[in-house]
């Protein structure tokens, strides 16, 4: 058994501070101390993420490439250290972002980052799991502390309903992805992923691994909220507390895709005729389905929730535009590309506007979308971000959303097929319909009169928390640099590319 | 008649399995109280536990009866979550029917 305590140092730091949060809430101190150690844990597992990207030119450390463990279940590989470094300032962002909102409400401050951070640790898992156990039981710490944090408003009814149909999609979603691990387990033998591949390539296909294969996949779908299995996120996201629902929308639906990207590409990638359909409908339904009803919503975290499905379509494009396209290796790079590309993008300017939208609530005590009018007016600090957030989430230049967009279009033409094009197609229709809600809203803010529920209180009133302001500031910093330097994000996501099978 | 006529392959555990998950399945879409799906679902859950033991045994490899493990303590963990969250909605509306939880639409 090799055990490479470098590589799993990220980990060892993460749970050590899942504990020691929880050690912390016991003491005779304020709250607040239990955050701070959280960010101040995960901060510190961002280094050995460091030092192991850069592993090649530093003295003490030994450079190996990817480094597989626990016989090639576990890798620590350069998608894996991205992706980790993702999620590590996703928590961060999110704890700073909550700091405010739980010491302003009457909440348990303690068990909330303890389940927070345990959560993010079952993301970091899922990053380096090659086989379906471990990924399993990564992806069940994702999820089900967050059902816990969705009813975190305990009095609140809607609180209350969130978490109760957020639980049981999660429960439903956790069985059909086991009952399609447990087919192909059938039909192959193996559950580590280089081994299924291995197995299904010397086998063919067969009927029950076709319904495995899809029964995996849609299981994926309900993660990352994919229409027609996204039925749980609007209401989720509106009953529960904002910044539980900005990790929602980023930190678990980034984990989705990662569990996506791997088991589609690494257990599956000889059976892409078995999926490439699958997710072409997918995307093209989230990103039709999530658009247009967006338009339609009088709630601002409801309207983020179904553009979220859509962001998720559009996430989904690279791959689905493989149907019925002659797959080469280099196409599929470039779909890995595109859909890690999008996915960190997303990553800084979805936060951007849930950490906005906790700042502007804080101030006018509303979620309606009406409330907003006039912001312009008296909050310009607030509507200026606001505006570029939702620029980037419409990806408009020069903020970073529309390199997200190029780069998925990019994918979707360079595959070559017909299939590719149509999705294509529909999802720069999408794009138009995604500005109109999300310019709307930009408008009203800066061109309409103010409403009459405001108050001139609400209008003077103009702190935001020391914690909330760093959080729009490190998002605020991503979106604006990934938009002007795309060359940061190309980096980051060419070097993710390289995605290990772990034997 | 030899024993190897009677043995019960694989193949019958994986049809029992995909059986009672469709069972499961059905319960959870007719059924409205919320401690009733989430029976449906761990009905659900024992159906995959069935067939990665049916599986392993048959291929003689443990990864199945691990596998099997897994699932049970992550399905108990479940438990002790979704009872919180239904003890914590009915504490406040006195039902565990999901027809009542409509706060929200749209």
């Amino acid at each position: 058994m090799n055990f490479d305590y470098h590589a799993l140092l990220p980990e060892i730091i993460l749970a050590s501070t899942v504990m020691l949060v929880l050690v912390t809430d016991l003491l005779p101190v304020k709250k607040y101390w239990a955050a701070v150690v959280g960010i101040i844990g995960t901060s510190a597992a961002l280094v050995p993420l460091l030092t192991l990207t850069f592993c090649d030119s530093l003295d003490f450390c030994e450079a190996t490439g990817a480094r597989s463990m626990f016989s090639g279940t576990y890798v620590v590989d350069s998608f894996s250290l991205v992706l980790k470094g993702l999620f590590l300032v996703v928590a961060l962002v999110v704890l700073l972002m909550s700091i405010g909102y739980l010491e302003g409400g009457r909440f348990w401050q303690g068990e909330y980052y303890f389940l927070l951070l345990a959560s993010v640790l079952g993301a970091v898992v899922m990053a380096s799991s090659r086989d379906f156990i471990s990924m399993f039981v990564g992806l069940e710490l994702v999820t089900g502390p967050t059902f816990l944090m969705a009813g975190w408003r305990k009095g609140d009814d809607r609180s209350n309903e969130a978490a109760l149909k957020y639980f049981i999609i999660g429960v439903i979603s956790a069985a059909i992805l086991l009952f399609g691990i447990s087919l192909v387990y059938g039909v192959t033998g193996q559950l580590r992923f280089a081994d299924v591949a291995a197995a299904i390539a010397v086998r063919g296909e067969s009927p029950l691994l076709t319904i495995g294969v899809i029964f995996t996949i849609l299981g994926f779908a309900f993660k990352v909220s994919a229409a027609p299995f996204h039925f749980w996120t609007p209401d989720t996201y509106e009953g529960a507390p904002t910044p539980v629902t900005a990790y929602l929308a980023v930190g678990s639906k980034a984990a989705g895709f990662v569990g996506l990207l791997t088991v589609a590409y690494v257990a599956f990638g000889s059976t892409r005729g078995l999926w490439a359909g699958l997710i072409w409908v997918l995307a093209a339904t989230s990103m039709t389905l999530g658009n247009v009803v967006a338009l339609k919503q009088t709630n601002i975290v409801r309207m983020l929730g179904y553009s979220s499905i859509a962001q998720g379509g559009f996430m989904l494009v690279p791959f689905g535009a493989l149907a019925g396209a002659d797959v080469t290796p280099d196409m599929l790079q470039k779909a890995f590309f595109a859909t890690v590309t999008y996915v960190l993008i997303y990553a800084a300017m979805n936060l951007g506007a849930f950490a906005t939208i906790i700042a502007i609530s804080n101030r006018i005590k509303s979620g309606e979308i009406r409330a907003l009018a006039g912001l312009g007016v008296y909050a310009p600090g607030l509507a200026g971000l606001l505006a570029i957030f939702f620029f980037s989430l419409a990806g408009i230049p020069p903020v970073a959303g529309w390199f997200a967009k190029l780069a998925m279009f990019n994918s979707a033409i360079g595959s070559g097929s017909g299939w590719g094009l149509a999705l294509a197609i529909i999802a720069a229709l999408n794009a138009v319909v995604a500005f109109a809600y999300y310019g709307k809203i930009v408008k009203s803010a800066w061109f309409d009169a103010v409403p009459d529920d405001v108050s001139d209180a609400m209008k003077a009133d103009t702190k935001v928390a020391p914690s909330l302001m760093l959080a729009l500031g490190i998002t605020f910093v991503g979106t604006i640099a990934f938009g002007v330097f795309p060359s940061l994000v190309t980096g980051l996501s060419e070097f993710a590319s390289s995605l290990s099978s772990g034997l | 008649m030899t024993m190897s006529d009677l043995a019960v392959t694989a193949g019958w555990y994986m049809a029992l399995a995909a059986l009672l998950f469709s069972i499961g399945a059905i319960g959870l879409l007719t059924r409205r109280n919320a401690l009733v799906m989430f029976m449906s679902i761990e009905l659900m859950l024992n159906s995959v536990n069935l067939t990665f033991v049916a599986v392993g045994k048959e291929l003689r490899t443990l990864e199945g009866q691990i596998a099997t493990l897994f699932v049970m303590v992550v399905a108990a963990a479940e438990v002790t979550i979704g009872l919180a969250i239904i003890v914590a909605v009915f504490r406040r509306r006195a039902t565990a029917s999901v027809d009542e939880l409509s706060e929200m639409k749209g």
